[in-house]
Parts: C-alpha cells; sequence; structure tokens
C-alpha cells in the first residue's frame, strides 16, 4: 500500500498518498506562480516581488489600480474557471467511466452557448444576462441529458451518445442563431464562444467564488463515495454506497461547476476533458483524483492565459483557443509515451 | 433463529415478476446454498436478500427489522455482498482495493484506523492473496482475481457474506479453491454465508443447508444428503439421474443418466408427464 496515515489520540485518522499531495502541492504552486506572474503581465509590466507588494497593500496608487481592479478580478476568474472546470470534468469522467464523459464533450458547453447566444441575439441583453442565459442553457442541458441517458442508472456509453446528440442539436441551434443576428451581435457571440477571460472583473468573480465556496466541499465531501461507485453500483452499494442519490448529488454539483464556469469566461475548451486525464498521469492514483484534476485547471487556465499574452500580445488570442491547442498537444504527447510504455 | 430472512415477497423486473409469495429463511451460521436451473429466480432471491432489489411486495427482514429500514452504512456492516461483475479501477493495486472493504467502517475524519489495517492484511492472508498486495488488479488471473474481490468483501468484517455465483468463469482448480475458502470461513470464522452456485455437485459437497427454486418457488430446502435425490433434481432441474455417494465426502453426487436412456425413456414419459412440468 503506497498511502501514508496520520492518525491523532482521539482515533482519528487521515489517509493520504503521498506522491498525490506533492501533485496537488505542486500544482497549486503552478497555478499560483503562474497567478503572479500574469498579475505582472501587460502594457504596464510589473516584477513578481512587485506584484506580491502590491497585493499586500505596499504598492503605490497606480499599481493598486492596476492590480487590484483591472488584473486580479481577471486571473481570479481565470483560477475559479479552471478550479471549477476541472472537478467538473473528474466528477464527469468518473461517474460515466469514460474520459469522454466530459462537460464540453457531452453538450454542456454547448448548452451554455445556445443558452447565452439567444440572450445576445434575441434580447440583445448586457453582460450580466448573458451569463445569466448561460447558466440557464447550461443547467437545461445537463439536466436533459442525465435524464435521457437513464435507465435503470447512469451507462457511460449511453451518457457520452446522448451527449454528442445533443451536443449536435445544440450547434445546429446555435447556428441558426447565428444567421439571425446582425454583425455586432454575432461578433460579439464568436467572441463568446471561443471562452474568454479578456475584460473580466469583480462582478464575474463574486458568483463564481459563491458557487464554488458551496459546491466544492459538497463534491469533495462525496469524494470517497465516488471512489466506490467507480468499481460498478452493486460493488459500491455493498459497501454502503447509495450509488443513485450519490451520483444525482454528484451530476448536479458538477453541472453548476460547468454552467456557472462557462457563464463567467465562454466555453473555454479542453480544460474539462484534458485535467483530470492529466492529473491521473502525474499522481499515478487510482480514483478520480478530485483535488488534483481541481488544481490541474486551475494551473492550466492560467498558464494558457499567460501564454496567449505573452506570445500574442495583450487581448489577441482568446484563451479558449490556447487551452485547446496546450492541452490537446499534451495530452497527445502522453498518449504517445504510454503507448511506448505499453501502459494504454 | 435466522438473521437474515425474505418473508412472502415478489420479485420483479419493471413489470416481468420473477418470484412471488416466496419465503425463504437464512439458517444463523450455516453455508446456504441456493441452487436451481437458469432463470429460475436464484441471483434475483440474492439480490433482494442483499438489498440491491427492492421487493415489490413482503419484505426482506435483517435482525428481525425490514432491511431498508437501516442506514445503508449499518447494512453493510453486517451483510456483505460478492456481487456478479464488479469493475477494478484502472491502476489499483491489490492492497488499495482490499483496503476498499473497510469503507463502511470509515469516515471522513476516521478514514484509516489501526483495526482497518490489521483486518485488510488478515484479509489479504485468509484468501492466499498477501504476496500479491504490490500488484495491480488488471495483471492478474481470474481465479486470483477472485480471490482478491473476495478479500474485499472479508475486509468487510460482515457476519452474513453473500456471493453471487462466486465460481462462475473459473477453471475447476481455481473453482474447488474458491469453494474451500468459502467453506473455510463458514467453519473457522463461524460467517453465514449464502452462494448461488451452478453446479450442484458443488452444492452437495459444501453446503450445509441446500435451497432448490424453479420457476421462482422454492422446491426443496433441507441438508444436502435430505435434499438431492434422484427424484428432486428430475422436478427442479428436468434431468433424469442417479444419485450416488461421493467417494471423497460421502455428499451426494449427481450422475446424469446417459443420452440413450434419457432419450428412450423421455418419448414413453412424455405421454404421461402432468402439464406445466419441464421438457428434459
Amino acid at each position: 500500500m503506497t498511502a501514508k496515515t496520520i492518525r491523532t489520540r482521539g482515533g482519528l485518522s487521515l489517509r493520504v498518498a503521498p506522491r498525490s499531495a506533492l501533485v496537488v502541492l505542486l500544482l497549486l504552486a503552478l497555478a499560483l506562480t503562474a497567478s503572479v506572474v500574469l498579475i505582472g503581465t501587460g502594457d504596464f509590466p510589473m516584477t513578481p516581488a512587485e506584484v506580491l507588494a502590491t497585493l499586500t497593500g505596499g504598492g503605490t496608487p497606480a499599481q493598486e489600480f492596476i492590480v487590484h481592479d483591472l488584473r486580479l478580478p481577471r486571473v481570479l476568474v481565470g483560477l475559479l474557471v479552471g478550479a471549477a472546470l476541472g472537478l467538473a470534468g473528474a466528477v464527469f469522467q468518473s461517474v460515466s467511466r469514460n474520459p469522454l464523459g466530459s462537460p464540453d464533450v457531452i453538450g454542456f458547453g454547448q448548452g451554455s452557448a445556445a443558452g447565452a447566444l439567444t440572450v445576445i441575439v434575441l434580447f440583445h441583453g448586457d453582460t450580466f444576462a448573458v451569463a445569466g442565459g448561460a447558466v440557464v442553457g447550461g443547467v437545461i442541458t445537463g439536466l436533459a441529458v442525465y435524464l435521457l441517458s437513464w435507465q435503470k442508472g447512469i451507462h457511460g456509453y449511453r451518457l457520452v451518445l446522448v451527449g454528442i446528440g445533443a451536443t449536435a442539436v445544440l450547434t445546429a441551434a446555435r447556428d441558426y442563431l447565428m444567421t439571425k443576428a446582425d454583425i455586432v451581435d454575432a461578433a460579439r457571440s464568436m467572441v463568446w464562444m471561443v471562452g474568454s477571460l479578456n475584460g473580466r472583473d469583480w462582478a464575474q468573480v463574486w458568483p463564481l467564488l459563491i458557487v464554488c465556496g458551496v459546491v466544492f466541499p459538497v463534491v469533495f465531501g462525496q469524494g470517497r463515495s465516488l471512489r466506490m461507485l467507480e468499481m460498478g453500483d452493486d460493488a459500491a452499494y455493498a459497501l454502503g454506497v447509495r450509488a443513485e442519490r450519490c451520483r444525482l448529488v454528484l451530476v448536479v454539483a458538477a453541472v453548476l461547476l460547468t454552467a456557472v464556469a462557462t457563464a463567467a469566461a465562454g466555453p473555454v475548451a479542453f480544460v474539462a476533458l484534458a485535467a483530470p486525464q492529466l492529473a491521473r498521469r502525474l499522481t499515478r492514483a487510482p480514483g478520480p483524483n478530485l483535488a488534483a484534476a481541481t488544481c490541474m485547471g486551475a494551473a492550466l487556465l492560467v498558464g494558457a492565459d499567460w501564454a496567449s499574452q505573452r506570445v500574442f500580445g495583450a487581448d489577441q488570442l482568446p484563451v479558449g483557443a490556447v487551452t485547446g491547442m496546450l492541452g490537446g498537444c499534451y495530452l497527445l504527447w502522453l498518449l504517445v509515451t504510454e503507448r511506448k510504455a505499453g501502459r494504454i | 433463529m435466522s438473521r437474515l430472512a425474505a418473508e412472502s415477497v415478489t420479485l420483479a423486473y419493471d413489470r416481468r415478476v420473477i418470484a412471488e409469495d416466496l419465503s425463504v429463511a437464512v439458517p444463523d451460521n450455516s453455508f446456504t446454498v441456493i441452487v436451481g436451473p437458469n432463470a429460475c429466480g436464484k441471483s434475483t432471491l440474492l439480490r433482494a436478500l442483499s438489498r440491491m432489489l427492492k421487493p415489490t411486495a413482503g419484505s426482506v427482514l435483517l435482525d428481525g427489522s425490514a432491511i431498508d429500514s437501516y442506514p445503508a452504512k449499518q447494512v453493510a456492516r453486517t451483510l456483505g455482498l460478492l456481487p456478479q461483475s464488479s469493475v477494478a479501477p484502472d491502476g489499483i493495486t491489490v492492497g488499495d482495493l482490499v483496503a476498499r472493504g473497510r469503507h463502511p467502517h470509515q469516515g471522513l475524519l476516521r478514514q484509516w484506523s489501526r483495526e482497518d489495517e490489521r483486518i485488510v492484511v488478515e484479509s489479504m492472508a485468509a484468501t492466499g492473496v498477501d504476496a500479491l498486495a504490490e500488484r495491480y488488479v488488471d495483471e492478474l488471473s481470474g481465479g486470483q482475481r477472485q480471490r482478491v474481490w473476495i478479500a474485499m468483501a472479508l475486509a468487510q468484517q460482515t457476519p452474513l457474506l453473500l456471493l453471487d455465483e462466486p465460481t462462475t468463469y473459473l477453471d475447476i482448480q481455481h473453482q474447488i479453491e474458491v469453494l474451500d475458502l468459502c467453506a473455510e470461513l463458514h467453519e473457522e470464522q463461524g460467517r453465514t454465508l449464502v452462494a448461488v452456485l451452478h453446479d450442484l455437485n458443488h452444492a452437495a459437497r459444501y453446503a450445509t443447508h441446500l435451497i432448490a427454486m424453479r420457476d421462482g418457488r422454492v422446491v426443496a430446502e433441507g441438508a444436502p444428503t435430505d435434499v438431492v435425490t434422484a427424484e428432486l433434481v428430475e422436478r427442479v432441474f428436468g434431468l433424469r439421474c442417479q444419485v450416488i455417494e461421493d467417494p471423497e465426502t460421502g455428499t451426494p453426487l449427481v450422475v446424469p443418466a446417459a443420452r440413450r436412456s434419457r432419450t428412450a425413456t423421455a418419448a414413453t414419459a412424455g405421454a404421461v408427464r402432468p402439464a406445466g412440468s419441464p421438457a428434459p
């Protein structure tokens, strides 16, 4: 057994796999370091030391303004969106026992996009209304896909297939909406659909922070039951896990996370699919690896945002395009090396 | 006295009724084996006894109360189940999988006590998989894997253990190995076992209490020596046979009649066969 145990005199005990814990800590450090560097990046560059000084209240008024009003909220949105997508992806991949069972593959992103576009094109709504439309679209799609996949429980392939069907329908609906849009709305829609962190401010941070603050503990609390569910409903039930109830709680939580993340940053590609896969290859631990996937998602998104600003200049390329490229290449590379090692 | 019993239960999948008004009591400290032809409802009965399937009428009683009135984890500390099919998570080691059997005894703040550790080590030793602890489950042979799953069920430390066809898909030597292990658990650790088995001779050899089912009804139950007779085998399985004494154990041994004699008598017996009884 690889896990280490920490015990107290009162009979409490925690079980930790050292490698997983190390991966989580490193990814967290990576995400936070990238955040600091990212705050210092832009037309008004700052060194990491200046950023840290400003964050702790020791900057000039100009630095204060740039950090607190402009760049910090954007980075926080990036961290939270990445973490939420990473966690939602880990939950869905575990529940469906299929790496393709990620929210972005099974139509939730498309659902949110359809919701947002409806608001943009038909109602010409402001940013808040668009975010609301995205949440509603994502949640409705999530619940519809779950209900349609239901057949005495949820089975991996069925969920993926129903999700792909839903994606096709929603993409068609989205394209139809685009034909109805005037050029301004169409441009706005396109930018929204790639997924971007440009111009995110505190108004996006608070709702994200509140939802994550409520949903994260719920998901992590169910983490142990989720590990049992991976052995099949019968085995989980035999071990005292109420399989169906546990799964429903987790799916609703993951749908919510995906919806608020998409509402804040648009359907950022690939994070929910890649983060759990990358995380578990680093931890080499069985199970959903919830904490590692969460930190991986955050690191991936902030890192991608930094790369897009650094390489392509400020606000040129939306972060969603970079996550797609970076995450996709890394995953392909991993799969190729693993095939050589004969593990896949 | 029996801790686990089904009281006039009706068992159905959707609207397809498998058994009606079925009552079964599992004698305490027995090694009970349920036998019967395919689709007789034996696995369904086991699913109901292990609360995987909720009866549409009647109830399954655990220690005198309806089994679904207990919290799930409490039942899981009393009654273990080895399902017919379980999925080993990718990349899990034997030790980690067996450790999962401790789940019903653990909580968020009590994740791994010394007792957990001791019981996992003991369970692996009892099933002979202790040497495999660091190996990946997907690398093991079918027989080894089945022993690992049994070790996990053992680590659950339940006085009652239900096994759904534990020998299916195994070679003969692994079948006997698994059954020997069950007998050991029953005799040495005093657990009550309930197993569904396909092989009547295995059942007769290992069971202390036999339940023979057909078409969702219990046809006979009792000690194998009383239950396994040529007449009963024909009634339950529709197979003409001789029952002789097992030269190794003295338990009943079913020897099917030769094909020629079976076809010859079937032709003549067919005319007088009562309605509703099976074709041979």
